[in-house]
């Protein structure tokens, strides 16, 4: 992000302590290739179980790369292996031109990491996580104090700086292990379920930080089981499900190859659902899918869909017709709702 | 690599070392005094040629000294990196990072050593404001003595690590491993009063092999032989230790 010759292919982060050169500076330029992280067929096992079944995919500098897919995935397993702290149990992993497992220390040290869990040390102050976390990357106490400073302004915790870390709510936890995740000026940030278990309205304030480090360029990997999350943060992402990739493209590109432009939810009574699945089904429609409470049609006009259901004597007790999103395409895919894992 | 992540503890013990240093004082004070002095008039009264011919204070004074490290490597062992690795995830910011699992791991040893050396300082200037010691010779226990802690911390720290559901063995520990090592590895009464079948297990603890050499030293009667071996069983443990501490940081961290 702190690149001192300022190449058109890293423009990252002019706010966040761009006057310091960071471990990226040093190697970063015009010849450097464009793809950061190369996987094929990799595959992590533990025992008996597969927890990544083959999965192929290139990452390249600049973009928000996304996993989608419920939990169990396989999401979390390559993340670890992304980040240098999982060992492949087969196919192949090169990242910034390195080996993992041989180059681990030299990999991470050009990475910045927000875990699923919390790994802050809720005893330190919010200052003191930085110092730590910056010191093992062997940064100057002075580079770390002025990075921290701007960083705890990115995050909006420059109040916070001096206080203990354990009475932080949720929200500000997550947003201080994205200042951590920072110290090191990483090149690439990989970010695993950053969103989950917080409130919606501290989610929001998480994306909005995390749309601004994508907007100065910061090359993001992330993996969730929110289809808005995805929607919003990814350029590209792939869909995942038990431990394979079921698709790969934009958030829009997958919509438009897996899904129609409109759907139309219908809920019935409860006592009439099945009766009017099957009428439903003579409806013309790009496909149905009957859900536990409620029945989706696929099509290109969701007026003149509901038009037609009214057409063979159905009034449901709600209807609404809107856009497709991940969650159709995911649905159609696998069968399943994200949430379902 | 490994001094960024004692660097780590040092923050920490920033924090909490005033009262670490109450406490590094406190015991050493209350023993002796109670064990060493109160008790020790008693055994006085009566012949102490089993202790060979010193005062009980005199005795028990390295013997405790010895005891303590043993205390600090277990205690810095095994909750504080339990914590680190199951409670606070801590170690798993620190293995994101460039550090190694041994890096982590060593660093903690560090932290481990770094304690031992100011609680057997503490003691061993207690040991002589009480009047415990008989030869300048030691000196010579504040090396033996962190070394004994050592030869616990690291074999625990690698142990420690590997617990993945509970912290239940570590209760064991201290009853049947601790308590038993404190009572019975010479620190209180000479192994020589023990029967004779039992004594060999003494003898295999590193527990009795820092009490005996920092004792000799103490009272001045050690010997070149007798010394060498003792410190090199400990550093043969130390040295398992670590190649132990090495393997489980690893397979816990990297998984």
């Amino acid at each position: 992000m702190a690149c001192p010759s300022g190449q058109a292919n890293h423009p990252a982060g002019p706010d966040i302590h761009s006057e310091l050169t960071g471990p990226a500076g040093s190697v970063a330029g015009v010849s450097e290739p464009e793809i950061l992280i190369r996987a094929h067929d990799l595959t992590k096992r533990f025992g008996d179980f597969v927890a990544v079944d083959g999965i192929s995919f290139e990452l390249r500098r600049g973009e928000a790369f996304g996993f989608l897919g419920p939990n169990g995935a396989g999401k979390s397993s390559t993340m670890r292996m992304i980040g240098c702290v999982s060992p492949p149990s087969g196919g192949e992993l090169t990242i910034l031109g390195m080996d993992p497992v041989a180059d681990g220390p030299a990999i991470r040290a050009r990475l910045g990491v927000v875990p699923q869990e919390d790994t802050l040390d809720v005893e330190l102050t919010v200052r003191e996580n930085l110092l730590v976390y910056g010191r093992y990357f062997g940064l100057p106490r002075a580079v770390i104090a002025e990075r921290t400073s701007s960083l705890l302004d990115f995050v909006q915790l420059a109040e916070r700086a001096g206080d203990q870390v354990e009475p932080l709510s949720g929200g500000m936890k997550r947003r201080l292990t994205i200042a951590r995740s920072l110290i090191n000026d990483p090149e690439i940030l990989l970010l695993d379920e950053p969103t989950t278990g917080l409130d919606p309205q501290a989610r929001h304030v998480v994306w909005d930080r995390l749309f601004r480090l994508k907007q100065q360029g910061v090359t993001l990997v992330l993996t969730t089981h929110y289809m808005d999350e995805a929607e919003q943060l990814c350029d590209r992402l792939v869909v995942m499900d038990r431990g394979r990739i079921a698709a790969e493209g934009s958030p829009r590109d997958l919509i438009e190859r897996y899904s129609t432009r409109e759907v139309l939810e219908l809920r019935f009574a409860v006592s009439d659902h099945e009766l009017a699945a099957d009428k439903v089904a003579q409806i013309p429609a790009n496909r149905t899918e009957v859900l536990a409470d409620r029945i989706l049609l696929y099509v290109d006009n969701g007026d003149a869909a509901m038009a037609a259901v009214r057409g063979v004597g159905l009034e449901p007790i709600t209807s609404l017709v809107r856009r497709s999103t991940l969650e159709d395409v995911f649905l159609r895919l696998t069968g399943r709702r994200l949430e379902d894992g | 690599m490994a001094v960024r992540a004692l660097e780590s503890w040092l923050i920490n013990y920033r924090r909490t070392w005033r009262g670490s240093i109450y406490s590094s004082v406190l015991n050493p004070v209350l023993y002796l005094g109670a064990m060493g002095l109160a008790l020790g008039k008693l055994v006085d009264q009566h012949a102490t040629t089993n202790l060979g011919g010193v005062s009980y204070l005199a005795f028990l004074a390295p013997g405790l000294m010895a005891a303590s490290a043993m205390q600090t490597g277990v205690d810095e062992s095994l909750y504080p990196v339990y914590t680190a690795v199951k409670w606070q995830k801590t170690y798993m910011a620190a293995a994101a990072t460039p550090l190694r699992p041994g890096d982590i791991y060593r660093g903690h040893i560090l932290f481990t050593l770094l304690r031992l050396t100011m609680n057997m300082t503490i003691f061993l200037a207690i040991m002589a404001a009480f009047g415990a010691i008989k030869s300048a010779l030691a000196v010579a226990c504040l090396p033996v003595a962190v070394l004994t802690g050592l030869s616990f911390a690291t074999p625990l720290d690698a142990f420690a690590v590997t617990q993945q559901k509970t912290d239940q063995a570590f209760a064991l520990i201290f009853r049947f491993g601790m308590i038993p090592l404190f009572l019975f590895s010479g620190t209180f009464f000479p192994i020589s009063q023990l029967p004779a079948w039992i004594r060999p297990v003494a003898y295999a603890t590193p527990l009795w092999h820092g009490v005996a050499l920092c004792r000799a030293l103490s009272l001045g009667t050690a010997d070149v032989t007798g010394a060498l071996g003792h410190i090199g069983y400990l550093l043969v443990i130390v040295a398992l230790g670590l190649i132990a501490g090495q393997r489980t940081y690893r397979r816990r961290l990297h998984v």
